[in-house]
């Protein structure tokens, strides 16, 4: 995001991440990219945890690149708001499809 | 966006319906996490469908998995990864004014999309010739397949990976165009908006892999 440092608004001062930062995000995303195929070697012994595993790695890696290549860290809240609200909205979609299929009672047709 | 391309080098041109530099900077900006929104809820469908059937037909979602070579999902996820840190560090040239290094990144963005698509290439190819289709596409006796509705799975396949690969085709296009924008020198310290727009286009396109390499290729 362009702080206004100085007093005039035409002169963007972005706060730039150093190489180091990228490299330290980029070399994470690697490595928990490594830990989901080796966490899937041992998919049986996890049994019922394997798929909560991988979707933590995932849930993980997604945050790290919202936050330091997308930049959301530095951001406003107007846009954190907006990205999070597309997640309350699928969430929505999800509980509601889910909730009206579980109750649905099947029933044959008397005719 | 101005068509104003005269402006001296290292300032900001604003467009003549902006207030200055800032406003025009965060009204991109806002804009593109609208975009990004929109994307979200778009994949995100397919997504709440894919759990929704996967929790009716988990045996059958298990059968379809097991087709998938998670070495070329997971080769596909080293490279996007590798990209989106081209992406984020081409801004970071851009804003320091070393556009030299951000052409370089830039190539190197669009080399790694065309490398993901070139792997995406071999294995829809791979799966065509195995007689993979989705929905009715499929012959289910031929393939010898355990269950009847197995061409549901290869169409959340397809239609998941192709919308994707769609975003991926889009994104090196864009990422061309600002590359050659870089090149005529029309961004610096003071006027980037446009790149790293495309740069987080990029990287909710890389955001998406990330959870389908999981999804599809690992939880069966």
């Amino acid at each position: 995001m362009a702080h206004s440092n100085n007093n005039n608004p035409n002169i963007l001062s972005p706060h730039i991440a150093p190489m180091a930062t990228y490299l330290k995000v980029a070399g994470a995303l690697f490595a928990l990219t490594f830990l989901t195929v080796i966490a899937h070697q041992f998919k049986a012994q996890l049994g019922m945890f394997a798929s909560a595993v991988a979707f933590l790695i995932a849930l993980i890696k997604a945050s790290l690149v919202v936050l330091w290549f997308m930049h959301l860290k530095d951001d406003n809240n107007m846009n954190r708001a907006i990205f999070g609200s597309a997640f309350a909205f699928l969430f929505l979609l999800w509980v509601l499809t889910e909730l009206d299929i579980i109750t649905r009672v099947f029933e044959s047709s008397p005719l | 966006m101005s068509t104003d391309n005269t402006h001296a080098a290292g300032t900001a041109h604003v467009a003549h319906h902006f207030k200055d530099a800032t406003q025009q900077y965060e009204s991109g900006k806002q804009g593109i996490w609208l975009f990004m929104m929109t994307e979200l809820l778009m994949f995100g469908a397919i997504f709440v469908a894919f759990a929704i059937y996967h929790r009716l037909y988990p045996e059958m979602f298990a059968e379809g998995s097991k087709t998938l070579d998670w070495k070329m999902g997971f080769t596909n996820t080293l490279v996007l990864i590798f990209s989106s840190f081209t992406m984020a560090i081409s801004i970071a040239f851009i804003q320091k004014n070393e556009q030299k290094k951000a052409i370089f990144a830039l190539a190197t963005t669009i080399l790694c999309g065309a490398v993901f698509m070139v792997i995406k290439y071999f294995e829809y190819m791979h799966k065509f010739h195995l007689g993979l289709f989705p929905g009715n596409f499929i012959d289910v006796a031929k393939i010898g397949a355990e269950h009847a509705n197995i061409g549901m799975y290869f169409g959340f396949y397809y239609a998941m990976t192709g919308l994707h690969g769609i975003h991926v085709l889009v994104g090196m296009g864009l990422i061309t165009w600002v590359m050659i924008r870089t090149i005529r020198g029309e961004f610096h310290s003071q006027y980037w908006i446009p790149v790293e727009g495309v740069g987080i286009f990029w990287h909710i396109v890389d955001l998406i892999w990330i959870f389908l390499f999981p999804l599809l290729y690992l939880v069966g």
